[in-house]
């Protein structure tokens, strides 16, 4: 290819753990074109950041290369240091994942951009500092003259990225590397920088490699993707042929495991002939004008949550979605009295929690199980995973050892567990099965409704699926009421019957699924919905135009 | 003697996802004893401790029965010999068996001082880190004040208008002014255990506050402070040491490695034997308690693959 | 940052009253006459009991007494010796000494802590690090006094390279006393910066600073050092506390008229009004340098400024 920007041969990348080899990346070929934009998409563990970062040498010291990697014929990888680093930041921009701890805390953002820029340019620091501003504007900070001199904790989330981006773009590089740059924002900060992203193109000369693991983030922006599993390339087509005729069963696999909004794939249209479940005659979870208010700091007070009214019906599942912020997660939790209420009040299944005394809640809570987000601290680490599941167990039955291991056992196959799994340690399974395991925890008493705080927002989109799909069915088989909280609508949009939306401790609007996804009442809910990826690029490019029609700029 | 179905079985789950790898993940402490196992570091100075602890528990064992307090002064400040390893002290008593005793009330006195702030800082640590609010700040104010004072200003004070310095006074002494540190350790661990999923969710489960302190919080907060105790030891012995050499410490006729080397820095051009031997023992003493903390902190520090 | 020099120093007021409370409390209010405490085994004329009942109100209800005692510090009052003198006459003498040999001690613990630290976290592993690792634990088990003999002896005795006691010999003489009180110290700071550089080069920061394409020496200094230097600059000034303690040791060995020889001798002598005064003395100055030091903190760490 006569222009081919980057070219890599029979990479190999191995890392030394234990005194011994395991190979990330086995014998990739790879050609990116000045200009273009490459996706490389694959689940944790694909290899993928690894590839990546192996081209401006970023990897870590205990990391063995070979094969070849050329940047405009110059020979990268294995090259010595003073190479490396004048390609650094001159050649090749790299933008970070976490834009809190990618910066240093202790310098303003501005300060570190003139650092790029002096890296590479000879230039004063007056000039230098005028540029950095300059660079601001380009990529739509607000008050960038102003923004120069904060520091990193002083920003957004959405506005560190940004100058993280302006940081890459110092040097005018020929090659922009974006390790999953959108990742850790909020879903319609997300959308703000992928359009920056896609915008740049046009005004920047840089070829872009992103690394995602979010099909729908793929689908508007990257001309070509490569599937990447266990440090291969499965498949690599050009965007639009990937999403609409995918070859190798992974990629299928992939692309259906990813919830697609409005593709209308399930309980949303399937079953019921009622449109509203009969209420009952008393609510599994009500609460009304519930407001939460911490204290942060001397003299003020901050409101997490708002005057809310909200009611989860025994057996219907009522999705709560928000950004962060929004107060979503402190609603879960004082459902469940972990948070006590301002003011308002909150039933469960008719009895009034809101003033209980935490001996008084043992009755109540007897009926709610709860589910965390994070596999890797919802489990005691020094607890087998059998006696985490028989905790609730042994709070609220009076079961015997043998009772309880018998009722273990019994959970453990409804979460479609291997029996032996009892007795090993959070550590010993991977992140799909300890949220299984959180899951068995939650039912293990029947209870009368369930609270899943983001329950696979942690976790692979594959595995994501099939937790789901498990949650689903025991729903549908005990008839629990569920209240699930999550910030990716298209999740959401898979199990509930009906939707409240969030923002900034207010619940702003509520009713049944499939009226909120297409008939929204409320601009936050059009653009919380409009600014969700969809893995298929014409329907994300239509999206996407339709938020720069409503104006949805910062 | 195992099926190669079940062991497939075992590596795979329901839906064939494959089990985690126990490379570079395995448990705190399990890999922690894997490591100091082999450590020399830690085989040193648990060797070290084990030896001093049981000098200090059995002292005429060690002593093969020579009496410290049998005397002759016609011997007096005599170099080693091959019937005295040590030499005489100026009392003409033997050395050797001296010394020997020296390491019961230094290793007690360490021992009883950590004993003291491990109780008062895992006690007022994890109720101040736990329940937090008022009695938190009341604590942390307490707790600032002292800080203001020195651990051996504090001591010596104590000491100065104290009428009795035994054993018990000494380490009381370092306790009053060294419980600090090691309430903060167990205060922060608890603070930031308190707020993981699995403590949510045994609030949630209706787990009592006692359950969750005892049977979840505290077994995952107290590795910070029992490294912090096994190197306090060694720094206690050190300032027992230091306050009996100045003389607000322990008093004659207890015999402590720091009476014993203030009686020898006068005499170190013409008698070395009495400085080197007691401080010979304090300074492996000590040395092998931090080398103990220092192993264990290595071992339990999850940065350190 | 005004206003967080303002709130610390707010905060700080408080810290001195309850020490000065806690250490008048244990003098004075625990079981058992005061004046006998304070005197040990050495016999008291009537005229001095009657003094020292005087000087510390003994005779009125607690809150009086320490109110009065507050107000005596505040003026400089920090007791009397039982032949009268007051103890801020002493301060006075001997405070130049302790406040050089203090310093000297910083100095030491400052320069050759920091610089072994860093280099043994540039070399990890190598021989220079192991080397660094185990002279400092060495030095952490070896007590100060027994140090400050062997150094006395060795350096000054056999070999003639320092002065062996006394002040004689200007700043000279500080040099050995001062390294001796700095080696406890000198060890924890190069440890604490290994442990901090080596902490700093694994954030996620140092690598964005290299594929941003900054060279290796800019990155430990201006990336790895500076944020370093928060826990060891924290560290330096809770550590003043050690240093004073280990200043009375240190002052004794090697015949230094400071404030901590003053204290070795007054323990000698019984006095224990002159031990508590000069203590009190060096509990003030220590909870001040440790205000200097947060507000030092917040000059390097913009976090805590803005809070």
């Amino acid at each position: 290819m006569p222009d081919s920007l980057l070219e890599i041969r029979c990479l190999t990348v191995d890392f030394a753990v234990d005194k011994s080899w395991i190979p990330a990346v086995r014998g990739i070929d790879l050609d990116l074109a000045q200009g273009e934009v490459l996706a490389l998409v694959g689940e944790s563990g694909s290899g993928k950041s690894t590839l990546a970062m192996a081209v401006p040498g970023l990897l870590a010291d205990n990391a063995r290369v070979s094969g070849s990697i050329r940047l405009a014929g110059a020979e990268l990888a294995n090259a010595d240091e003073p190479t490396l680093t004048s390609v650094r930041g001159g050649q090749v921009g790299v933008v970070f994942q976490e834009p809190m701890t990618a910066f240093n805390p202790v310098y303003t953002v501005g300060w570190q951009i003139v650092e790029a820029i002096r890296m590479h340019r000879d230039m004063s620091k007056a000039a230098a500092r005028a540029r950095a501003v300059e660079l601001l504007e380009l990529v739509d900070m607000p008050e960038p003259a102003k923004r120069v001199h904060y520091y990193p904790h002083q920003l957004s989330g959405g506005q560190r990225q940004r100058a993280m981006i302006a940081q890459a773009l110092a040097c005018d590089p020929a090659l922009l590397i974006a390790d999953e740059p959108t990742t850790a924002l909020d879903v319609t900060v997300q959308a703000e920088i992928l359009d920056l992203i896609r915008d740049l193109r046009a005004r920047v000369d840089a070829a872009i490699l992103l690394i995602t693991h979010d099909m729908g983030v793929v689908a508007d922006l990257a001309d070509r993707i490569m599937v990447m599993k266990d440090g291969t390339v499965v498949e690599s087509a050009a965007s639009a042929t990937l999403f609409t005729d995918p070859q190798h069963p992974y990629t299928r696999a992939l692309l259906a495991a990813v919830p697609h909004l409005g593709a209308g794939q399930l309980s949303v249209t399937e079953a019921d002939p009622t449109p509203e479940p009969e209420p009952a005659p008393v609510p599994a979870l009500s609460l009304r004008a519930a407001t939460i208010e911490f204290k942060s700091g001397p003299k003020s007070t901050f409101r997490a949550v708002d005057g809310v009214d909200l009611d989860v019906h025994a057996g219907e599942v009522v999705g709560l979605v928000g950004e962060s912020g929004s107060g979503k997660s402190t609603l879960g939790k004082a459902a469940v009295g972990l948070v006590r209420l301002t003011s308002g009040s909150v039933h469960i299944a008719g009895t009034d929690i809101t003033s209980l005394s935490q001996r008084g809640l043992r009755g109540p809570r007897r009926n709610v199980g709860v589910v965390f987000q994070d596999p890797g601290s919802s489990l005691n680490p020094r607890w087998p995973v059998g006696q985490a599941i028989a905790e609730p167990l042994a709070l609220h039955t009076g079961l015997s050892a043998a009772g309880r291991a018998a009722r273990v056992d019994e959970l453990l196959d409804q979460v479609q567990l291997a029996r032996k799994l009892r007795n090993r340690y959070p550590h010993q399974l991977s992140g799909g099965q300890r949220q299984r395991v959180g899951i068995a925890r939650a039912v293990a008493l029947d209870p009368a409704l369930l609270i899943a705080d983001e329950p696979t927002s942690a976790l692979d989109v594959s595995v994501q699926a099939t937790v789901l799909l498990l949650l689903r069915e025991l729903q549908a088989e005990h008839g629990f009421a569920c209240l699930f909280i999550s910030h990716d609508l298209a999740v959401v949009e898979e199990l509930a019957d009906r939707i409240a939306v969030m923002q900034s401790g207010r619940l702003i609007e509520s009713g049944p699924a499939e009226a909120v996804l297409n008939r929204p009442t409320e601009p936050y809910t059009a653009r919380l919905i409009a600014a969700v990826p969809v893995p298929d690029p014409p329907e994300q490019a239509r999206r996407r135009e339709e938020r720069l029609a409503s104006g949805s700029r910062p | 003697m195992s099926d190669p179905h079940e062991r497939a079985d075992e590596r795979m789950d329901a839906e064939g996802e494959e089990l985690a790898p126990l490379v570079g993940q395995s448990s705190v402490w399990g890999n922690a004893w894997r490591y100091l196992r082999t450590n020399p570091l830690f085989l040193t100075g648990s060797a070290v401790m084990v030896v001093m602890v049981l000098m200090a528990v059995f002292p005429a064992l060690f002593a093969r029965g020579i009496d410290p307090t049998d005397c002759d002064l016609s011997l007096s400040r005599q170099p080693p010999s091959s019937a005295h390893w040590f030499g005489m002290d100026l009392q003409g008593c033997d050395y050797y068996a001296n010394v020997v005793h020296g390491a019961r009330t230094s290793v007690s006195i360490g021992v009883l001082a950590v004993l003291g702030v491990l109780i008062i800082g895992v006690l007022v640590g994890s109720l101040a880190g736990y329940f937090g609010g008022w009695a938190d700040s009341v604590l942390a104010r307490i707790t600032d004040v002292f800080f203001g004072i020195p651990l051996f200003l504090g001591a010596l004070i104590l000491l100065t208008v104290s009428s009795e310095r035994s054993v018990w006074t000494v380490s009381l002494a370092l306790v009053v002014f060294g419980w600090m540190t090691a309430m903060r350790l167990v205060r922060s661990s608890v603070v930031s255990i308190r707020g993981l999923d699995y403590v949510q969710a045994a609030q949630a489960l209706g787990a009592s506050s006692g359950r969750i302190l005892v049977r979840h919080i505290l077994p995952n907060a107290l590795a910070p402070v029992l490294i912090y105790a096994t190197i306090a030891v060694g720094t206690f012995i050190s300032a027992e040491a230091a306050l009996t050499y100045l003389g607000i410490g322990l008093q004659a006729p207890e015999i402590s490695w720091g009476l014993q080397i203030n009686v020898a820095q006068s005499l170190i051009g013409s008698s070395p034997h009495l400085l080197f031997f007691p401080a010979l023992f304090l300074s492996v003493t000590v040395l092998g308690f931090i080398l103990l903390g220092d192993a264990l902190r290595d071992a339990l520090d999850p940065k350190r693959r | 940052m005004t206003r967080f020099v303002i709130r610390r120093l707010l905060l700080t007021i408080p810290i001195l009253i309850g020490a000065s409370l806690l250490i008048y409390a244990m003098v004075y209010a625990l079981p058992g006459d005061p004046v006998r405490a304070l005197a040990g085994d050495r016999p008291l004329s009537a005229a001095v009991q009657a003094q020292i009942r005087a000087d510390y109100n003994l005779d009125d209800p607690f809150a009086v007494q320490y109110a009065k005692y507050l107000w005596g510090l505040m003026h400089g009052d920090f007791g009397r010796d039982f032949s009268g003198r007051p103890v801020l006459e002493t301060i006075g003498q001997r405070l130049p000494v302790t406040v050089k040999l203090t310093i000297v001690a910083v100095v030491f613990e400052a320069l050759f802590g920091i610089t072994a630290g860093i280099l043994a976290s540039l070399r990890r592993n190598s021989f220079f690090d192991n080397l660094v690792l185990v002279s400092t634990t060495l030095l952490v088990s070896i007590p100060v006094f027994v140090l400050g003999f062997l150094a006395q002896y060795t350096f000054g005795f056999k070999l003639g390279w320092f002065p062996i006691a006394g002040v004689a010999d200007g700043w000279v003489s500080y040099l050995l006393p001062g390294l001796v009180l700095a080696s406890l110290s000198m060890a924890y700071v190069a440890r604490l910066t290994r442990a901090a550089m080596l902490e700093a080069f694994s954030a996620d920061y140092i690598r964005t600073a290299r594929a941003k394409g900054v060279g290796r020496s800019r990155i430990i200094i201006r990336h790895g050092l500076r944020n370093s230097l928060i826990p060891v600059i924290t560290f330096i000034g809770a550590d003043i506390g050690s240093l004073l303690g280990g200043a009375i040791v240190t002052e004794s060995v090697f015949n230094l008229p400071g404030l901590g020889r003053a204290i070795f001798d007054a323990v000698r002598s019984q006095q224990g009004t002159v031990v508590v005064g000069i203590v009190t003395l060096m509990v003030f100055f220590y909870i001040f340098f440790n205000l200097v030091v947060d507000v030092l903190y917040a000059v390097i760490d913009p976090r805590i400024r803005y809070e």
